[in-house]
């Protein structure tokens, strides 16, 4: 069902095939390639099928497939979330559930409606809903392809043993979905993450200037990406709306045609055929407006999402490292006491622990941020520069169709 | 008995026993006349004034002139007809609508508009002269054409529509916000324009005196009071709006001429087909204000992540976008416009005209229904002469012979209005196809020229914003 990954690049851009984001890997290092060769809808599931190739040693074989389901993915991005030795890094988004609701209800709405309209204009909006289906499909694939991959570049994560669990046991993960206890008990662990993070945000000074800027830049930008992502996504898909609402008026204008024994005949045909082409051409663009604008600012959304987790996850770090320090302190005052050299030698340890993890992650953290940053600007520039060429395609088409049109029409 | 001695309701107004018997010359005359001056002073204006028109429109339809510009200078080859050959020659009159201005407060509030007329036809008075006039005297013009035209089978273009809601939104809004009235001004003044110049095309209807007086005298018209919708007559109005629908549903005439029993099928076919098509383009005008709303609430928001984004030449390019999305939205603004006024509104005044057609065709159903009644009673009055002179009455079969005399009459006024009517109609709906052709032509191309203009303005815009995507480093 699904030919190959040729869209898996569009939303990151180039740079996240060949890595460069660390001296540690090579940059022509082909040492583990991930791909999603297959994909299988069924019912509400879609199975994917992911393909590795690689010349590591740890793999017991070169080349191998396994089927993979969504939750799966979700459990493999939540294993990263929870390992502490990755709390410096910005784990990649776990690509979003496949969702096919729109598609069918819209589908759903065109059967009911079948009556209302005629034969050929109810085969086009059917066409119609299909390509839009083939498109969610192939996006969702291009999602989960690009979240593999970008694991297996990551210096750190290409290394974990849970993705090399994922990427070759053969077998059922037995990840199942997550029954409704544990969805409240996900829930309130997410609520007590955001008052943890207002709280810290209130009672932690950072010292580091540069993340304190990154914070406030963080979380003014992810608002605004959300808000754009779905001013965009409203944008896209009234387009598409004006896209369908040419196939109504060119069979309107055929059947003008067929009852007119006028010269009108012809010219209403051609008329006709005219928009039926522009009808395409539109929604070539809106199409293409939602994968070059509406899905490049969905995945900064997400993406943006996990370095403010990062920033969360360094200021939890920061707050037990004061506590260390007090503990410390607390420990040195009490020095009179009989026990007191084991207690400030066990807090000093504990101390010198979380300053190192602290550090640690500070330095990883700034690492990665920065690249987040050239990452970002390098898919943006890509995609905008992608949206700007296509929407000249598509306005240079229509121009020409119209010169045509109008050219034969004043013949007439 | 007694409704038996009734007149035949035939329809002997003045106007068409005037007529009736020289159709051809009236109006041949009224043209004759105009050659006569055109010859010596009437080639000139043309061109020098078929601009004018455009300065007087406001900027919001610039489409609509160029039509009405051509419209009364038809190209001579679709003109099958004579009546149109002599309508075309070198006479035109042009008339625009502008500058409506609410005048009165209140429930009494209403809005005069000033109808700019030019013409070269010496039947008028001057060559360029403007009045001020109402709505209700627009509707109150087409009534009186409708009631002197229609029992002769003309097909009268329809006054725009009475809008209570349009009207009610202008009495309560004060000068200061007019957003909304203004806009449904616009359209009024846009579809008055339009019902103005179809009138005026019309070889009959452009001369009538009533139609001239409308455009010439510059004083108030007595007002139209039966247009209103609340009055007395508008009550009485409605109650024969009713009788007609009854009589229309009931009625079945046999037809026995195949050219009205084919005309009046594609009529029929048409309504639906334009009533369908329109319903389509309504929605994609709705369908395309929506995206313009849409597209500037992304702009806004693509215009604050360039503001909170910190890489610099990001932030710029983002910000371009914005401002190319705030364009884009004006473009799509404009287009819904174009959508409306000139192919929604295009649909709406041919499905509005064919409402016209059927009302003419309906006249013709009401002369046949007199005709065949008529018929009926000069039958009765022969059976009933017979009888008498059977049974011997003399005195009496005196009388009745002098009423089948009277009703054989009526029958042969009844067969000619008939025939009359007919003919007209024929002639009508030639001249209306002509038209209509040629109308659908010229504003479909319009419109797709104007889609043109759009996207190579688009072409442009996106042509601006590539080396600034390109910039981001």
């Amino acid at each position: 069902m699904m030919d190959g990954p040729d869209d898996s690049t569009v939303i990151l851009g180039d740079e996240n095939r060949k890595p460069g984001r660390s001296e540690t890997v090579d940059l022509t290092d082909n040492s583990l390639m991930v791909d999603i060769s297959d994909a299988l809808s069924e019912k509400d599931k879609v199975k994917f099928t992911v393909h590795t190739k690689t010349t590591l040693p740890e793999f017991h074989k070169p080349e191998f497939l396994v089927v993979r389901q969504h939750e799966e993915f979700v459990w493999l991005h939540d294993r990263f979330e929870e390992i502490e030795e990755y709390a410096g890094y910005i784990i990649p988004p776990a690509p979003p559930r496949p969702d096919f609701d729109a598609s069918r209800e819209k589908l759903q709405k065109l059967g009911e409606g079948e009556g209302t309209m005629t034969k050929e204009e109810f085969n086009k909006m059917k066409q119609e809903l299909e390509a839009e289906y083939l498109a969610t499909f192939k996006k969702t694939v291009a999602m989960h392809e690009v979240f593999l991959c970008r694991l297996a570049n990551h210096p750190v994560f290409r290394n974990d043993h849970n993705f090399r669990v994922f990427l070759e046991y053969d077998q059922d993960l037995c990840v199942r979905g997550k029954n409704k206890m544990e969805v409240l008990g996900g829930f309130m662990k997410s609520f007590t993450k955001t008052t943890d993070e207002f709280l810290l945000s209130a009672t932690v000074k950072d010292v580091n200037d540069f993340f304190e800027k990154e914070k406030n830049f963080l979380i003014d930008y992810h608002t605004h990406l959300k808000d754009a992502t779905a001013k965009a996504d409203r944008m896209t898909k009234r387009h598409k709306d004006v896209a369908d609402s040419y196939i109504k008026i060119s069979t309107g204008l055929v059947q003008l045609s067929t009852i007119d024994n006028s010269d009108l005949e012809k010219f209403l045909t051609k008329v006709a055929e005219t928009f039926e082409k522009a009808r395409k051409i539109e929604g070539r663009v809106a199409s293409d407006e939602d994968l070059k604008l509406s899905d490049t600012l969905r995945y900064y959304m997400r993406d943006s999402f996990a370095a403010k987790r990062l920033l969360y996850r360094r200021l939890r770090c920061l707050a037990n490292y004061e506590n260390a320090n007090r503990n410390l302190e607390k420990a040195r005052a009490k020095n009179k006491d009989v026990h007191a050299a084991l207690e400030v030698a066990d807090a000093e340890l504990a101390q010198q622990q979380a300053c190192e993890k602290f550090e640690q992650m500070s330095d990883k953290g700034k690492e990665e941020l920065m690249d987040f940053k050239t990452r970002r600007v390098a898919a943006f520039r890509k995609n905008l520069v992608d949206l700007a060429e296509l929407e000249l395609k598509h306005a240079k088409a229509q121009v020409q169709l119209l010169k045509n049109s109008l050219a034969a029409l004043k013949e007439e | 008995m007694a409704d038996d001695r009734e007149p035949p309701p035939l329809f002997n107004n003045v106007e068409i026993d005037q007529r009736d018997d020289d159709n051809e010359d009236l109006f041949s005359s009224a043209i004759d006349v105009d050659v006569g001056v055109l010859d010596g002073d009437g080639q000139g204006p043309f061109n020098g004034t078929s601009e004018a028109p455009k300065l007087h429109l406001s900027q919001d339809v610039p489409d609509l002139d160029i039509v009405q510009v051509d419209r009364p200078a038809p190209a001579p080859q679709a003109k099958p007809l004579d009546e149109l050959e002599k309508e075309c020659g070198d006479q035109f009159i042009e008339v625009t609508v502008t500058e409506p201005q609410k005048l009165g407060e209140g429930m009494g509030a209403y809005v005069a508009y000033k109808v700019i007329t030019k013409t070269n036809m010496p039947i008028f008075r001057k060559r360029s002269f403007s009045v001020m006039r109402r709505f209700s005297d627009f509707l109150g013009l087409h009534d009186k054409l409708v009631e002197k035209y229609l029992r002769m089978g003309r097909i009268i273009p329809p006054a725009p529509e009475k809008s209570v809601i349009g009207m009610t939104k202008i009495k309560m809004s004060n000068q200061a916000e007019q957003g909304s009235s203004a806009e449904f001004v616009e359209k009024r003044r846009a579809s008055l324009e339009r019902y103005l110049n179809r009138t005026a095309a019309h070889p009959i209807l452009g001369v009538d005196p009533d139609f001239r007086e409308f455009l010439e005298t510059d004083m108030e018209l007595p007002k139209a009071t039966n247009t209103s919708a609340l009055s007395g007559a508008g009550v009485m109005r409605l109650f024969n709006k009713v009788g007609e629908t009854v009589n229309k549903i009931t009625y079945k005439m046999d037809e026995s001429d195949p050219w009205f029993e084919e005309k009046t099928q594609q009529i029929e076919n048409l309504d639906t087909q334009l009533r369908k098509l329109h319903a389509s383009v309504e929605t994609l005008v709705l369908h395309r204000k929506d995206l313009a709303l849409l597209t500037s609430a992304f702009a806004k928001s693509a215009a604050m992540l360039s503001n909170c984004e910190e890489h610099t030449s990001l932030s710029r390019a983002l910000s371009q976008l914005a401002e190319v999305e705030e364009k884009v939205e004006a473009l799509h603004n404009e287009q819904a416009n174009a959508d409306f006024s000139v192919l929604c509104e295009l649909l709406k005044d041919y499905i509005a005209l064919i409402g016209a057609i059927k009302e003419v065709f309906h006249e013709r159903v009401k002369v046949y229904q007199n005709w065949q009644h008529s018929q009926q009673m000069l039958n009765k009055r022969r059976e009933q002469k017979a009888k008498l002179e059977l049974s011997g009455k003399p005195d009496k079969g005196n009388q009745a012979s002098v009423e089948v005399v009277e009703w054989e009459a009526k029958v042969d006024r009844g067969q000619e209005e008939f025939d009359n009517i007919s003919k007209m109609i024929k002639k009508e709906m030639e001249r209306f196809e002509v038209n209509r052709v040629k109308d659908f032509k010229a504003i479909i191309i319009q419109y797709l020229e104007n889609l043109m203009t759009h996207q190579q303005q688009l072409i442009k815009y996106w042509e601006a914003f590539l080396p600034e995507a390109k910039a981001i480093a």
